[in-house]
């Protein structure tokens, strides 16, 4: 690790003024950053570390819909009763991902800048475009049984690795930022970027800017909701491939729905195609594994990843079993 | 130039002589360690450590885990994997449990942090504590610090009721040995139980 100054914000002004310094990181939970800051992967020579701004509440809105501070627990979030009655898909997703402990330490605005756990990434001696842009990609002719076979290009395949991001996309969430130059939303869809030509750009987040807030809108299709994720082992582990669905039933039809699939893309990969198949549709498993097959059909197999092709489709039918069977929970 | 290190002095501390310390050639000194690497910038911190108030000057860099480790001599707590990937280093900031390796020491400036020595009350082990010598929780006992830390808070949080249950709660702690089947069984003959006062 190299030296660095540390400051602990005692507001979001101070938050924000240390933190348009040059080489200033945020540190919330520190999950990713210590991390990545031990491999020399992430060199920030002064932390700005806002665990104390007030940003820490779960708040039920008039409209039923939620808002959740930036600073909030993956394990407080994930345990919250409305997120567990209401949310199912999200309570679920935040407790496949890490351990009791680092969801203990995680936040919300930190798990959406989780970066990928790509080993080539994480090892400063190979080339990697994200790390050192127009270095080349070693995981492209490399060892790339944990890569991306969607939203891949010629410079990066690397996966992204959130759980809670696939459910707050399946959700249709809202991040709210503020930065020097005010505040402002994103959909939770739009938040990370595709490698294309910059994979060194993995979000909408500027230097200097704060993720404040996550809003999450009541919807019709978020009480039968679900995720699957399946690894190598049952616990501890990122996806291979991992799935979040969400439907609005009116008996065993489908009115709408919303698909989010993990581990398989370089960015929580919402699709449309599997949507088109299932809205309208009747809730069974031949709707379900036409709308797996629509959802892979653009994959690009690398050499040692193929196995996720059909690892994804799984997860999608088994979220979307989940789903339909999904007992509401009432109001709060 | 090295001094030659002497073999017979690391089989005495192998068997747990105290009085021996294998490494004549290096110097601690204790709760005023200043940075060691050159260019590290040091910062105050006070916290309090198993109900002792402490005060130290820390680089930066260093993890609360080192701080703890290095600083304040308490090495119960250990360093296994040192990227939040195998438990080992589990301790309570503030009554939750978290990987002291992937959070650093300036960090906890006012909590209150409890390690595996902070368990016990004097020479009367922490139920916890009991369950596993009484269960044979632990075989190297490298994991162990860490599994007990987890183990204690578990008993507080939203954890189901079934072994599959208490297995994905304790999930975060990983043991070679493979003492998982004891381990469960010492958690589940505190759970249900009075829940320990501390």
């Amino acid at each position: 690790m190299i030296p660095f100054e540390y400051a602990k914000a005692r507001s979001e002004i101070e938050a924000l003024e240390r933190g348009a310094g040059p080489r200033a990181a945020f540190i919330a939970g520190g999950t990713t950053l210590i991390d990545l800051m031990k491999l020399d992967v992430m060199r920030p020579t002064a932390l700005v570390d806002i665990n104390n701004l007030p940003l820490d509440k779960i708040e039920v809105l008039p409209d039923r819909g939620l808002r959740v501070g930036a600073m909030v627990r993956n394990s407080d979030f994930a345990h919250h009763d409305v997120v567990v009655k209401r949310f199912p898909v999200l309570s679920q997703a935040l407790l496949s991902g890490a351990s009791p402990q680092l969801r203990n330490m995680a936040t919300t605005g930190g798990n959406l800048m989780q970066r990928t756990r790509c080993y080539y990434f994480r090892d400063t001696v190979y080339a990697c475009n994200k790390r050192q842009p127009g270095s080349g990609c070693a995981a492209i002719d490399g060892f790339n049984r944990i890569h991306a076979v969607l939203g891949g290009s010629d410079q990066c395949i690397a996966t992204h690795p959130s759980d809670m991001a696939v459910a707050l996309v399946a959700l249709d969430a809202l991040v709210h930022i503020k930065g020097p130059g005010g505040e402002r939303k994103i959909p939770a869809g739009e938040f990370h970027l595709l490698p294309g030509n910059t994979p060194h750009l993995e979000t909408v987040v500027q230097p200097g800017e704060l993720i404040t807030y996550v809003m999450i809108p009541s919807s019709p299709f978020a009480e039968h909701s679900a995720y699957v994720k399946l690894r190598d082992r049952a616990s501890y582990e990122f996806a291979l491939a991992s799935a979040g669905a969400a439907l609005e039933l009116k008996g065993q039809r489908i009115q709408s729905a919303r698909l989010v699939l993990g581990g398989v893309a370089t960015k929580p990969w919402r699709s449309r195609e599997a949507e088109k198949v299932l809205t309208g549709a009747t809730a069974d498993e031949k709707t379900f594994q036409a709308a797996a097959e629509a959802a892979l059909k653009s994959a690009t197999p690398r050499r040692y990843n193929a196995f996720k092709i059909d690892l994804a489709k799984r997860a999608i039918i088994r979220a979307l079993n989940n789903a339909t069977q999904a007992k509401p929970g009432g109001h709060s | 130039m090295t001094e030659e290190l002497d073999e017979g002095k690391f089989a005495q501390v192998a068997a747990g002589a105290s009085h021996v310390t294998p490494y004549p050639h290096v110097e601690f000194s204790h709760a005023d360690v200043k940075s060691q690497v050159a260019g590290g910038v040091t910062q105050a911190v006070s916290l309090t450590v198993n109900g002792t108030e402490r005060r130290l000057d820390v680089d930066t860099r260093a993890t609360l885990l080192d701080m703890l480790r290095e600083q304040l001599m308490l090495f119960g707590t250990k360093k296994g994997c040192d990227h939040g990937q195998c438990g080992a280093c589990t301790v309570h900031v503030n009554g939750r449990r978290i990987n002291s390796c992937l959070t650093l020491g300036v960090m906890h400036d006012g909590d209150e942090i409890t390690t595996i020595e902070g368990l016990a009350d004097g020479d009367e082990l922490h139920p916890m504590q009991a369950a596993f010598v009484e269960h044979d929780a632990f075989q190297c006992g490298y994991c162990t610090p860490g599994q007990i830390m987890s183990a204690t808070a578990l008993l507080t949080e939203p954890c189901g009721s079934s072994d599959d249950d208490i297995r994905e709660c304790m999930s975060g702690n990983i043991c070679r040995c493979g003492a998982y089947p004891n381990i469960l069984e010492a958690v589940k003959s505190l759970r249900g139980a009075r829940r320990p006062a501390r």
